[in-house]
């Protein structure tokens, strides 16, 4: 008896009380590719705001999981909206 | 012949009728140039996202035109003497960017004929009113002349 009740401690094996979740995180899509947008309007730039982060930065494509050709696009039209003052360069909480 | 498209932002110091007579200057370069307007766009005064020579508000016109690529510069260097614009940008639209351009216009002109119709329902809807209401005036005016005869 005394030696069953010890097997698993000796063994190290971790046991939970709940199942453990694992992390199931969904995978990221390019948005462009989904819906099928082929060109980015830097006249909008409330949809372009969903790329930046508060300070008026672009987010790197591994947050917002843009494809490489798209991200470019992106890039593109966001710098051209900071330019004609539709976006800011450089901000503080934008949102 | 390319496609392109200009924005240019005018200063908020001019009067309606100057800003107006400025735009046509710019469309006027276009044309002696060979080029061809396709559409305009008045986005009226907005606010900048950062001050431009300590200004917060500018006149915003878009300009979609047809021509020959020399027409860009033509068209640049008139951007520059005039000192009411305070920033411009053009480029040319590639195959997405001329589909995307005609969609818009598309649904551009979609809304404001929505807004006329709106407009011009708001406009007969008093109008049925004025018509209703003589009728009604009438009414109690027929009753009262009974009332009278009585």
């Amino acid at each position: 008896m005394a030696q069953e009740q010890q097997r698993p401690y000796n063994q190290g094996e971790i046991r939970y009380l709940t199942p453990l979740s694992v992390d199931t995180r969904k995978k990221k899509y390019c948005r462009f590719k989904r819906s099928g947008i082929k060109y980015i309007d830097y006249k909008d730039p409330e949809f372009l705001k969903k790329f930046l982060n508060e300070q008026g930065k672009i987010l790197p494509r591994r947050i917002t999981g843009t494809s490489l050709k798209f991200q470019r696009r992106v890039a593109k039209a966001v710098k051209r909206a900071r330019h004609l003052a539709l976006l800011p360069y450089v901000t503080d909480l934008m949102k | 012949m390319n496609k392109y498209e200009t924005v240019f932002i005018l200063t908020p110091v001019l009067s309606d009728d100057q800003m107006k007579e400025t735009v046509e200057k710019f469309k006027k370069v276009l044309t002696d140039n060979g080029g061809n307007i396709e559409n305009e766009e008045n986005w009226g005064l907005r606010k900048l996202a950062y001050p431009i020579e300590n200004k917060n508000t500018g006149f915003y016109t878009l300009i979609e035109f047809e021509g020959e690529p020399t027409i860009v510069g033509k068209l640049e260097t008139a951007f520059r003497r005039d000192e009411k614009v305070i920033r411009f940008l053009t480029f040319r639209l590639d195959k997405y960017a001329a589909e995307y351009a005609i969609k818009r216009r598309a649904v551009r002109k979609a809304k404001q004929e929505e807004r006329a119709a709106q407009e011009a329902a708001a406009e007969a809807a008093p109008a049925a009113v004025v018509e209703e209401a003589p009728a009604v005036v009438e009414a109690p005016v027929a009753e009262a002349n009974e009332e009278t005869k009585e």
